[in-house]
């Protein structure tokens, strides 16, 4: 599965994408759901809070594992996916579009210090050997 | 390196995730585990478990050797092909590992071990032969594969695999074992479904697992294979037990025999010192995963999960914990998963067997 090349990624497995109305939108990337195999459970932040970039925020569950999810950039969470909490296995089935929570960032310019798509390919390559 | 069984090569070639498996390169699931776990409980699965060792006890003391060597009886083995689960005991009472032994006669028997404890069990077993000057070999049997074919249709799709097996083994019944030529069939598992343990020579292994496939019987992973025995509420080694416990504490007393005369190691240490925790299911009242080590609180005080995960056939989480004594099933209790202290019920377990949910009235009260 190609990586898709208008959406940024972080080096934890989240992607983030810039809507026009200024919010962005994040997910986990096709290659974390991989790794993680079938989700059953899916805890996104509660709105309205106001995250740093890096700080925890979530949880994704597989049968088999936990991951944390951390926030790509700075901001206030402003949507969820509630179709996530009692479908997980959406995730699993299209990592792209199936979003977890929106941000309305308080400092833009951190999206850009994302990583891009050939960036975040080179990344996946290096944890395979 | 990893340890491989002989059907590595196929599980590339169907594209298996593999993962380590307490040193074995073994499958984690083919693509679903989730799919896999369904396919078992409603049609028929196959797993790979080469990687578990059997063993050949034989000889003229070979029944006088397992009846002081394990905490259940072969003695109530009367019949030849009958099974019998049991675990290994130390001098403390401690559990080195749990086992299955066939009784083909008095004279030869067939033990098979978890994979990560072989060599331990083999050094143990070796130690306590010389111990009692016991008339009897132990032979470990690299040489075979194993193939465990687990579903209401398993059996079925075994003989239109290998239709030649139907007369050694259609009569067989539930926990009994049978011959056939080089093959080994014992009607037994790790699902709590129906089915067979096929143990077989190395060479012949990836031709019975395509006619398997063949067959219908789809490939699942170590994955599904842990959710099916959960739910089964069977323990897992080194997981729910280990030699910091013994059978009292793990839900495993039935397995134990104390009632005989008959003397095994760990008896006396067992007869000493009453059980410190009692095993129970749980599940968890909202959404969320137990797991392994999540503290618990009950009225009695608090315990431990030593197995949790998602159960995909209740649709809920599960686990099986040890908790203080006295706690019932029934109860309600609190389970801390991160920083919160969530909701959840004690229960008896197996929570599923052949195809049937046992806890009833849950998952409608899930928000």
């Amino acid at each position: 599965m190609s990586i898709p090349a208008n959406l940024k990624y972080t080096d934890s497995h989240e992607w983030a994408r810039s809507e026009a109305d200024g919010t962005v939108t994040v997910g986990i990337t096709h290659h974390a759901q991989d790794l993680l195999g079938d989700l059953v459970f899916v805890e996104n932040p509660a709105l309205g809070r106001k995250l740093k970039k890096g700080e925890e925020c979530g949880v994704v569950e597989s049968v088999k594992a936990a991951s944390d999810i951390y926030a790509p950039i700075s901001g206030e969470v402003v949507a969820v996916n509630g179709d996530l909490e009692t479908a997980p296995e959406k995730i699993n089935e299209g990592a792209y579009d199936a979003w977890m929570f929106r941000l309305k960032p308080s400092n833009p310019a951190e999206l850009e210090a994302l990583l891009d798509a050939a960036g975040y390919q080179k990344l996946v390559e290096a944890e395979a050997h | 390196m990893l340890k491989q069984t002989p059907l590595n090569a196929v599980h590339r070639a169907l594209n298996a995730r593999l993962v380590d498996f307490g040193g074995w390169e073994m499958p984690l699931h083919y693509g679903s585990q989730i799919e896999e776990h369904h396919r078992v409980r409603k049609d028929a699965g196959m797993f790979d478990v080469s990687h578990m060792l059997a063993l050949d006890v034989d000889g003229e003391g070979a029944q006088t050797f397992l009846r002081q060597l394990l905490a259940n009886n072969v003695d109530r083995l009367m019949i030849p092909g009958k099974a019998l689960y049991s675990c290994m005991l130390n001098d403390s009472g401690g559990i080195l590992d749990d086992l299955i032994v066939y009784f083909l006669d008095p004279r030869r028997f067939r033990v098979v071990v978890n994979a990560a404890t072989a060599d331990k069990d083999l050094a143990w077993m070796f130690s306590q032969r010389a111990r009692a000057a016991a008339a009897v070999t132990v032979t470990p049997r690299r040489d075979l594969a194993m193939i465990a074919v687990q579903g209401p249709a398993a059996r079925a799709k075994v003989w239109r695999a290998l239709p030649l097996s139907k007369p050694a083994t259609g009569a067989l019944g539930p926990f009994f074992a049978a011959e056939w030529g080089a093959f080994f069939f014992g009607r037994t598992g790790y699902t709590g479904e129906d089915g067979f343990e096929i143990t077989l020579p190395a060479a012949e292994a990836p031709g019975l697992w395509q006619a398997l496939l063949d067959a219908g019987v789809g490939p699942a992973g170590l994955g599904a294979r842990d959710t099916l025995r959960l739910e089964a509420g069977m323990n897992l080694y080194g997981q729910d037990m280990d030699e910091t416990v013994t059978p009292l504490e793990c839900g495993l007393k039935w397995t134990v025999d104390l009632e005989s005369p008959r003397d095994f190691v760990g008896k006396a240490a067992l007869l000493a010192a009453p059980p410190r925790a009692q095993m129970l299911g749980l599940v968890l009242l909202e959404r969320g995963v137990l797991r392994a080590h999540q503290e618990v609180e009950t009225r009695n005080g608090h315990g431990e999960i030593t197995s949790g995960s998602f159960s995909p056939t209740l649709d809920i989480s599960i686990a099986l914990a040890r908790l203080p004594n006295g706690v019932q099933a029934g109860e309600a209790a609190k389970v801390k998963i991160r920083d919160k202290w969530l909701p959840a019920r004690t229960v008896k377990y197996p929570f599923v067997r052949n195809g049937r949910t046992l806890v009833a009235g849950l998952s409608s009260s899930i928000p």
